[in-house]
């Protein structure tokens, strides 16, 4: 059985537009090469950034986020909706191939496509057609009536998108529409002349118009084949020429956003990808000050944007009330990239984007949680140019006071607070803790196995320094030796990174390196999962590194750690996710299988946890910057625990500790509500006894080697 | 305009805890950390500002030693034109006058339009802007907290009682020395200093400038300071030891018995 | 010994409170005075100011110009010059006015200067020793000054105790004449008047103050919370109105409001004398600091070592408690 589409009918009804069909393929193929060279023009002057490495990783990865569409089920309806019409498309595809090749050489048969196998894709695809359509129709719907929160458009950014989204919609539905009907009135045409035709699938678009036309005069349905013919073909053309104008764009450019997606997480793009540490000096200007500054991957992710607006919607700051959407940082350098580099006419750039798309406090209110790159379905990157926007703002000295007062103690005395460097260890000479726990400070002359990196907040900090306590008090439980560098360890400067001071973060980090290796430590730990995250990406050269809750976990599993009951029975228990610890780092079941080791403990889940946990509110530099905005993230999150019927928060991060301790505070929910870190939490609960090596090992006055 | 700045470095008051060493005849410098004077840098920044909007060179000066470079580096890296060090073992000892008498000489062998100072510097004596200004005999305004260039001269404010600020017109060239908070003073980097680890520091010594034996050093101080103390406690507060809810209610309790609970 | 004169700060004809502070300062370096009063000035408030010096100056100087209608500190100096005779000890309150006169007045006269003395050990020889601080008042200093050309002596206000002493009658000697005309390279336009914001701090009783110690400026609502209990009002030092937590209007100090209240809480302020010299009426004052040794449990009457941000809340549910009002 031949396919319809080389049936003698269609072919004679369209031989006489030949010409014609040729010339718009050769306008569209030939205008659509000329937008995507202009396209490209700012890609070629941008940064360098070498994502060609591991291809077959990459390669699975567009199997997983691209055609497998992984993380559109994240946001059901939208998710579902897409998920089909992408799967239509790509069945789609060598449809609409053929039907455009057919109007040229009558004759063509996609390869492949013949026969049997060539009529079920012809029923598959007419069904494919059909649904694609009703989910335009759908979609617009959802557009006009139901408007979607995310999708509105604050009037600072301009105006609305809805008028485009739509537009666009409606060519789809236009396109699929002209396929069917072109379809449908060959079908009918051959039933007319009696001749052999394929069935349309039943029910399907093509179907339904074929009974709706069958009956039409043959003149009548000649003119319907031409038409649709050419509405398709101009339609099709128009499409493919108009996306790289818009968010439709996306339908290129997402299999490269994906293919060149960062493979690590957690890590952040050196200042340069080519120039070493050393050679630093020599760079002219650091981080993104003019859009040329941003890499051909960054500029390659403002196009990819669909606009779907799932980052902002579970961005904190913005929750908060924030001047910063992710969304629109993107949007607003798309935008910028057209303008600048525009399909007609001369190419004008190198203006700085602060002060003109962006402004200051859209750039350091990012906490750098990473919820915008853990649902966006592009994997457009967000972070690394955070980062690089706020290098260049420290490049030009353009920083708030309130930050410049901590980098400079951070400068002159390794920690924030500007506190002197031999004070550092005095949370481990309390008197009162001495006695049940003895901490050793690395001294270069003895040596224990694990270093217990402590940071700035726990050592400094009144209230912190009681997990600096507890973790000691766990690690003295499980045995086998721990000190502190002491005096000798400076902020972990993961935060100093992050808001763009990379000479201080190095400083820092090479201070640390060195007295990590004279301390002889095979292995690292701490209770802080931004130095956590820090020793383990920024860091080189250095022992492996572990959060105290995955000791615990792995002691608890082992049955080296016992818990007595819970001492509140009443309490209901909900754990934070950090997002140092959660998100960026995947640690989500090892403190959530210490809590449920804890008898008679209540724990309830969050709406937002895991990779859904909301920020607290940042820390690190973050804790001095002075943000404008509505609400804070920790009032936020602790009206989530309360909403999960939650009355105590666990948390495993001194900075969410203190964040959601104030927020209580700000919310007017003390005496209703606390919170507690995970090594309070376990330390309180420690079953010590019947244990007789661990006795006899607390009976010694120093523990750890 | 030609700017000049004249800035100090002193230990940095935010990051160290003053403490008397041992001996009880100085403050503890081993662990000090200094940088610039708080409102020196708010001058140097002024300056900065005031040279983009109106054209002309920015100079930093300080009278010191070899330790002085790198403040004058950092506000360098700031975007200062010109750095320059004052040295000279006959200069160890002076008073504020005798400093004053050296930046005098200094400015003298310049063409300096307008010379800033901040108020005043860690020993707080907020002298050295004004007796600049007098040797000089330019005229001189303190506690400037806002500057704006009009043709030949200033219109500068000054901070006075109650928040309110005195409006001057003052006469170019003039010595003014800065109130903190009268900018937002740009940051200053690792980087931005080590972009400026090469640009060479003029040094200076007495006879480079000429400067008078008599007028300077130890010998011509007429203030000098004899030791540093912490005075004795007096009867000072009535402290409260108890718990911290015991010590909220004596607290209220105190104010209900002045009026102070309505 | 020579001849001690204080200038004398003056307002729309009334006294500053320095003047019998100086006055007392020069009767410890001189017990055997009197000193001498200058003021400087014109028309009616100068008269006026003259008139109402009477003890502890025995003469006073009268110098009336009009160029010196505006206390400009630059025609102040010409003028001093030109009246004072040689080699003298002048006291003046180091307050705006006297870190703008005196270091070029020293100058000038040829004069030693000292800054922001607030103690007087005495005379030795050609010398007068006294105490300074330093650090932003953490270390006290004592200095030794070469008083055989003459001093300029800068005085913090408040740090000396008017005295009282039996009345002498002063004569007012009107030393106008000996001032030519003044020439001006620095000429006074206007006073600006600080907004006056939306709260008035000087009209209220009992005053919550914030400084430092207050962390960030979203801790600054624990001291609101505590102040609307009490009926009270939040003021602050002046590192909170540079840090932008608090407006300007809410500042106490030399270069902030002065405020006489009947109940100070000093909370998470250490005490530095600029903010100090803005409390006015001897309130009774209540100090909070998490430092047992931060100034200002030297000038309170009552002292709590403890962390602010734990205590204010305290006081706040206490005060609650107190009014009747359930604890939130």
């Amino acid at each position: 059985m031949v396919g319809f589409y080389s049936s003698l009918l269609s072919s004679e009804w369209l031989v006489p537009g030949r010409n014609l069909f040729l010339t718009i393929h050769v306008l569209g193929i030939v205008c659509f090469a000329y937008i995507v060279a202009k396209r490209v023009v700012p890609l070629v002057r941008a940064q360098g950034d070498p994502r060609f490495d591991h291809p077959w990783t990459r390669l699975g990865r567009v199997l997983k986020f691209w055609l497998g569409q992984w993380k559109h089920p994240r946001y059901k309806f939208a998710g579902t909706i897409h998920i089909l019409i992408f799967a239509g498309f790509i069945l789609l595809a060598a449809r609409a191939f053929s039907v455009l090749i057919v109007g040229v050489s009558e004759n063509f048969v996609m390869p492949g496509l013949s026969g049997r196998t060539g009529y079920i894709y012809n029923l598959v695809t007419d069904y494919a057609s059909t649904v694609v359509f009703l989910c335009m129709v759908v979609a617009g719907v959802r557009r006009l009536v139901f408007k979607p929160a995310r999708y509105a458009v604050p009037a600072k950014y301009g105006k609305s998108h809805t008028p485009d989204a739509v537009f666009l919609l409606g060519l789809i539905a236009i396109l699929m529409v002209a396929d069917s009907l072109f379809a449908a009135s060959n079908v009918a045409g051959h039933a007319q002349r009696g001749q052999p035709a394929e069935a349309l699938a039943t029910l399907s678009l093509p179907w339904m118009l074929q009974i709706l036309i069958g009956s039409m005069p043959l003149a009548t349905l000649w003119v319907l084949n031409v038409t649709a013919y050419l509405v398709h073909e101009l339609t099709f053309y128009f499409l493919l020429c108009y996306r790289p104008f818009g968010i439709q764009f996306h339908v290129e450019t997402s299999l490269f956003s994906i293919y060149f997606a960062k493979l690590e997480r957690g890590r952040l793009k050196p200042v340069r990808w080519n120039v070493p540490d050393e050679h630093l000096d020599l760079v002219k200007s650091f981080g993104v000050k003019t859009f040329e500054d941003f890499t051909w991957k960054h500029m390659l992710d403002f196009y990819s944007c669909a606009d779907c607006g799932r980052c902002a919607d579970n961005c904190p700051a913005n929750a908060a009330g924030r001047p910063l959407a992710p969304r629109f940082l993107t949007i607003k350098a798309r935008d910028y990239a057209f303008r600048h580099y525009p399909v007609l006419g001369r190419a004008n750039n190198g203006k700085p984007l602060i002060g003109n798309i962006y402004s200051e406090d859209e750039i350091w209110s990012c906490t750098t949680c990473g919820a915008c790159e853990e649902e966006c379905p592009l994997l457009v990157e967000y972070i690394d140019k955070i980062v690089d926007l706020r290098r260049g703002m420290i490049d030009d000295g353009n920083v708030p006071q309130s930050l410049q007062k901590p980098l400079k103690a951070l400068e002159s005395r390794g920690n924030p607070y500007g506190r002197m460097e031999k004070k550092r260890a005095d949370w481990a000479n309390a008197a009162e803790f001495q006695r049940s726990c003895s901490v050793k400070i690395f001294d270069g002359k003895s040596s224990a196995g694990i270093l217990y990196f402590v940071d700035s907040i726990t050592s400094y900090d009144d209230r912190m320094q009681s997990i600096g306590r507890s973790t000691s008090r766990i690690l003295t439980h499980i045995g086998g030796g721990f000190g502190i560098l002491g005096a000798a360890e400076r902020d972990s400067g993961h935060e100093v990174r992050r808001f763009g001071e990379e000479m201080l973060f190095m400083a820092l980090r090479d201070h640390n390196t060195d007295a990590i290796k004279a301390s002889g430590v095979q292995r690292i730990v701490t209770a802080d999962p931004h130095a956590y995250n820090a020793l383990k990406h920024d860091y080189k050269d250095v022992p492996p590194v572990e959060h105290i809750s995955q000791v615990i976990a792995r002691e608890v599993k082992g049955g080296n750690i016992r818990f007595h009951r819970v001492e509140n029975e009443d309490n209901v228990y909900t754990y934070h996710d950090p997002c140092y610890l959660g998100r960026h780092n995947r640690i989500y079941e090892d403190p959530r299988a210490v809590l449920d080791a804890i008898p008679g403990l209540k724990r309830v889940e969050m709406k937002r946890s895991r990779d859904r946990s909301f920020c607290c509110g940042g820390g690190g530099l973050m804790l001095f910057y002075e943000p404008k905005e509505e609400q804070r993230m920790g009032v936020l999150r602790v009206r989530m625990a309360a909403e999960a019927g939650a009355n105590v928060i666990v948390t495993a991060c001194p900075f969410c500790l203190v964040n959601i301790e104030d927020a209580i505070k700000v919310a007017g929910l003390e005496g209703e509500m606390s919170a507690t870190d995970l090594t309070e939490l376990v330390d309180q609960h420690l079953t010590r006894e019947g244990c007789p090596e661990k006795a006899k090992e607390l009976e010694t006055t120093t523990c750890g080697g | 305009m030609e700017i000049l700045v004249c800035m100090r470095r002193v230990p940095d008051t935010s990051e160290n805890e003053i403490e008397l060493n041992v001996a009880g005849n100085d403050i503890e410098r081993d662990e000090l950390v200094y940088s610039v004077n708080e409102a020196d840098n708010y001058a140097v920044e002024e300056a900065l500002q005031i040279r983009d909007r109106v054209g002309g060179n920015v100079t930093v000066v300080t009278v010191g030693g070899e330790d002085d470079e790198e403040v004058l580096r950092r506000e360098l890296a700031m975007g200062a034109n010109q750095a320059v060090l004052i040295s000279d073992e006959e200069f160890s000892g002076s008073d504020g006058r005798g400093i004053a008498t050296i930046l005098k000489d200094f400015v003298q062998r310049g063409n300096y339009d307008l010379v800033l100072t901040g108020v005043q510097a860690d020993d707080g004596a907020a002298q050295v802007g004004g007796m600049l200004a007098a040797m000089l005999d330019y005229p001189f305004a303190s506690l400037v907290n806002s500057i704006t260039v009009d043709g030949e001269k200033l219109k500068v404010s000054r901070e006075i009682e109650g928040g309110n600020r005195e409006l001057n017109e003052i006469d170019l060239p003039c010595v003014l020395s800065i109130q903190t908070g009268i900018n937002e003073p740009r940051y200053v980097g690792m980087r931005g200093i080590r972009q400026v680890a090469s640009v060479p520091i003029s040094l200076l010594g007495a006879s480079d400038l000429g400067v008078e034996k008599t007028a300077v050093g130890e010998v011509a101080a007429k203030v000098r300071r004899l030791d540093y103390f912490v005075p004795a406690p007096s009867k000072g507060a009535e402290m409260l030891h108890g718990r911290r809810e015991e010590n909220a209610h004596k607290v209220l309790e105190l104010i209900a018995a002045r009026g102070g609970l309505k | 010994m020579a001849r001690i004169f204080s200038y004398i700060v003056h307002r729309g004809g009334i006294v500053d409170d320095s003047a019998a502070e100086l006055a007392a300062v020069a009767r410890r370096i001189d017990p055997a005075g009197p000193p001498t009063a200058i003021v400087t000035g014109w028309g009616a408030d100068l008269d006026a100011v003259c008139n109402s010096l009477l003890s502890p100056y025995g003469e006073v100087w009268k110098v009336a110009n009009e160029s010196l209608a505006y206390p400009n500190a630059e025609l102040v100096r010409q003028t001093l010059v030109k009246v004072l005779p040689p080699n003298p000890i002048l006291l003046v309150p180091h307050d705006h006015f006297g870190i703008d006169l005196s270091a070029g007045l020293s100058i000038k006269l040829n004069a030693a200067f000292v800054s922001d003395v607030l103690g007087i050990d005495g005379i030795d020889g050609d010398s007068l020793r006294m105490v300074r601080q330093e650090f932003g008042g953490q270390v006290s200093a004592h200095v030794r000054c070469d008083i055989s050309s003459g001093a300029v002596i800068n005085v913090r206000p408040g740090a000396f105790k008017p005295e009282q002493v039996t009345p002498i009658s002063s004569v007012v000697i009107d030393k106008s004449s000996a001032v030519g005309p003044l020439t001006a390279r620095r000429r006074y336009l206007e006073t600006i008047v600080a907004e006056a914001g939306d709260v008035d701090i000087t009209r209220h009783n009992v005053l919550v103050s914030i400084g430092r110690g207050m962390q960030e400026k979203d801790k600054v609502f624990l001291a609101e919370e505590l102040a609307e209990v009490l009926g009270a009002a939040v003021s602050c030092s002046r590192p909170v109105v540079d840090a932008k937590w608090m407006e300007k209007s809410r500042q106490v100090g030399s270069s902030g409001k002065t405020v006489k209240p009947k109940v100070y809480l000093a909370c998470g302020i250490s005490g530095a004398f600029q903010h100090l010299a803005g409390i006015k009426g001897n309130p009774f004052l209540i100090a909070i600091n998490k430092n047992p040794k931060a100034p200002i449990f030297q000038v309170a009457d009552v002292g709590v070592v403890d962390d602010v941000l734990e205590f204010l809340p305290e006081l706040t549910n206490k005060a609650r408690e107190m009014r009747g009002v359930a604890a939130k």
